[in-house]
């Protein structure tokens, strides 16, 4: 349904050339789920941003790669073409919910837009399913709430209006940016739950973004890890938990806080995120390695992915896939 | 003397059509130096705004809130200025809450300098102070001439978090502070927080959703429902002998690693 291959999104700055996204490949089916989690930083979400060319251009520039859907370039198919598919077949949960929300105009009116702009549907029949909407995704009052404005709402709500927002016209592949951040446990099951009926019912395809690993383990069947804007693992979902083969993967597992005792200080990862404007020659989590598993990290050519065995791919590094190196020193 | 005391706050805002929202209906509750009280509740249950009453961004509809022992709203404004650099907010929303004209250097040096005023004028004092806060935060101090649009929503979380520290306050009230972390990073700011908690005497209000970060970081916790608080109690507590059923409901929602991918669902 949508295959995304070798995408490499950069960005100009005065400070040099910032490689956000290096060469990330991806491929979605109908119906299917597709998990993106990976480090503050590392290309998650100008990964999403690409596919529906939302970047400032410049600074940001497609150095490489392509984005299929429906036999059609989306990386370089006309405006006009991809302004139809943008919010009609391809919804949008953005990670920041005021930067998709217009404070001047309420809630009313964003959420019915798209319904008469794409769908041609009356301005009754509209607010209808915008009540209807914003209901399903736990909005108590919504008739009275829709004539709100966005910044009377609360931060997880207008979470939710983003969301109510995104699958409204009922699009055939939605990207959620860290959907559920602001939501309370019980909101999120819903809002999830929503999201899981629309895959049945429509054959939704989702991509989800997410740093919360027991989201996406519940969510996701398949997921893609990310580290520096690259893709270090990818496997279906039990597999990627139940066997991480690159460090990088393991070592996010570790820093679960549900895992650990109160009063310690938290497992984290040492050292610092990649600079991706001074990319290594070699192996990029090779500094956040233990000094033994370091000295075995490629050093002058990048990891390629291979495959590890059939579904399960993982970035070619002898000092990260060995995991007997993980605590040596 | 309790470090804070909130008295009776109320907070009523005109809704649609001539309701009204009982946003905060009635809080009181006081905190010790030194304390971490974890506040959590439902979406829209009047968390931020409970937060924002506290810090006097907004006018209460009514009830008092005393900042060791003195009511802010009876000061002077040149008082309740200087007053206000000891109690920081990390707002639920980074982008909103960062000036998107001013580089990163711009806003920390200027939260720096409230605290230092003698720092304002010598550049590489400046410097090396936004770099040591940046690197406290995990970012990486050679993106300090950056704009906030530059970073990643992590990136802005963190550089909010950074801003609330430069004027070393007394009280934070963090809203949501590491929603948007990976958990490693989320773990690095934990660990950032407490350690400020035991060795400065940092009292913090920790507002999440995440309640398995919350029974980390807090020693007590407070639930609130529609505007109410309704349960609080030692952290350990509230967690393993919940008596509100909202709070059981809460905790029973929590997701779990478990593989639901052909069934999408995360309870
Ligand atoms: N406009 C820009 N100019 C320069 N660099 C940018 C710009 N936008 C993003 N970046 C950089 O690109 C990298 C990838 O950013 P992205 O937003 O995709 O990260 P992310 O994986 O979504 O992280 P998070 O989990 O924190 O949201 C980051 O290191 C960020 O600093
Ligand atoms: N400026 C405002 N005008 C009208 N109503 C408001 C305003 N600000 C907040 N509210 C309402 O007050 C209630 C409490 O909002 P608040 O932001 O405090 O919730 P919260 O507990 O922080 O929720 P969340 O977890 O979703 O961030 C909500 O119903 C919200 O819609
Ligand atoms: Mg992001
Ligand atoms: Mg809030």
């Amino acid at each position: 349904m949508l295959s995304v291959e070798n995408l490499q999104t950069f960005f100009h700055t005065r400070e040099g050339v910032v490689r956000a996204v290096d060469g990330v490949s991806l491929e979605l089916s109908k119906g299917g789920s597709l998990g993106i989690v990976g480090e503050s930083g590392s290309g998650k979400s100008v990964t999403c941003y690409s596919l529906l060319r939302l970047l400032p251009m410049p600074p940001a520039r497609f150095e490489g790669g392509s984005a299929g859907f429906e036999g059609r370039d989306l990386l370089t198919m006309p405006v006009k073409e991809l302004r139809a598919i943008r919010g009609r077949r391809i919804g949008m949960i953005f990670q920041d919910p005021m930067t998709s929300l217009n404070p001047y105009l309420r809630v009313s009116t964003q959420l019915t837009e798209p319904l008469r702009v794409h769908l041609g549907i009356g301005k009754a029949g509209a607010l209808d399913q915008a009540v209807a909407a914003l209901q399903a995704v736990g909005i108590a009052d919504a008739e009275q709430r829709i004539h709100s404005y966005p910044h009377e709402f609360s931060g997880g709500m207008r979470q939710r209006v983003m969301i109510a927002m995104a699958l409204i016209t009922r699009p055939d592949i939605l990207i959620a940016d860290e959907p559920t951040t602001a939501l309370d446990v019980t909101v999120q099951k819903q809002v999830l739950d929503l999201i899981g009926r629309r895959r049945e019912d429509l054959g939704t395809a989702v991509i989800f973004i997410s740093h919360d690993l027991a989201v996406v383990s519940g969510v996701c069947d398949y997921v893609h890890v990310m580290y520096g804007g690259r893709v270090v693992e990818a496997a279906p979902v039990r597999e990627l938990f139940e066997n991480p083969l690159h460090a990088y993967t393991r070592a996010l597992q570790r820093s679960i806080p549900a895992l650990q005792e109160k009063g310690k200080p938290l497992y984290t990862i040492p050292g610092m995120p990649p600079d991706l404007s001074r990319p290594s020659p070699g192996c990029a989590f090779a500094p956040r390695r233990p000094a033994r598993a370091r000295a075995t990290c490629l050093a002058n050519h990048r990891p390629e992915l291979v495959e590890a065995s059939p579904g399960h791919w993982v970035q070619d590094c002898p000092g990260c896939r060995d995991e007997g190196l993980d605590d040596a020193f | 003397m309790a470090l804070l005391e909130v008295d009776s706050l109320v907070k009523h805002f005109p809704g649609p059509r001539g309701r009204t929202v009982k946003a905060v209906d009635g809080v009181t509750f006081s905190l010790e130096r030194g304390q971490v009280l974890g506040l959590v509740g439902e979406s829209g249950c009047g968390k931020s705004t409970l937060s924002r009453l506290i810090l006097q961004l907004l006018p209460p509809t009514s009830g008092r809130v005393l900042l060791e022992g003195e009511c802010l709203s009876s000061l002077p404004p040149a008082v309740v200025r200087r007053r206000r650099l000891d109690f920081q907010m990390v707002f639920q929303d980074p982008y909103a809450s960062l000036n998107p004209r001013l580089t990163v250097f711009s806003t920390l040096s200027e939260a720096i300098a409230a605290r230092h005023p003698g720092m304002a004028g010598n550049r590489t004092a400046c410097t090396e102070a936004v770099a040591a806060l940046m690197r406290r935060v995990g970012l990486d101090a050679r993106a300090m001439r950056k704009y906030p649009h530059e970073f990643s929503g992590g990136q802005r979380q963190r550089i909010a978090i950074a801003r609330a520290l430069a004027p070393e306050p007394r009280l934070i009230i963090a809203d949501e502070p590491v929603s948007a972390l990976d958990v490693s990073i989320q773990s690095q700011i934990l660990n950032l927080l407490q350690g400020l908690v035991r060795d400065l005497g940092l009292t913090m209000i920790f507002v999440s959703h995440d309640l398995s970060v919350v029974k980390y970081i807090a020693d007590d916790i407070t639930v609130m429902y529609q505007g109410k608080l309704v349960e609080t109690g030692p952290a350990e507590e509230v967690f393993h002998h919940p008596r509100e059923s909202y709070t059981r409901r809460l905790l029973e929602a929590v997701p779990r690693i478990r593989f639901g991918g052909d069934r999408f669902s995360s309870g």
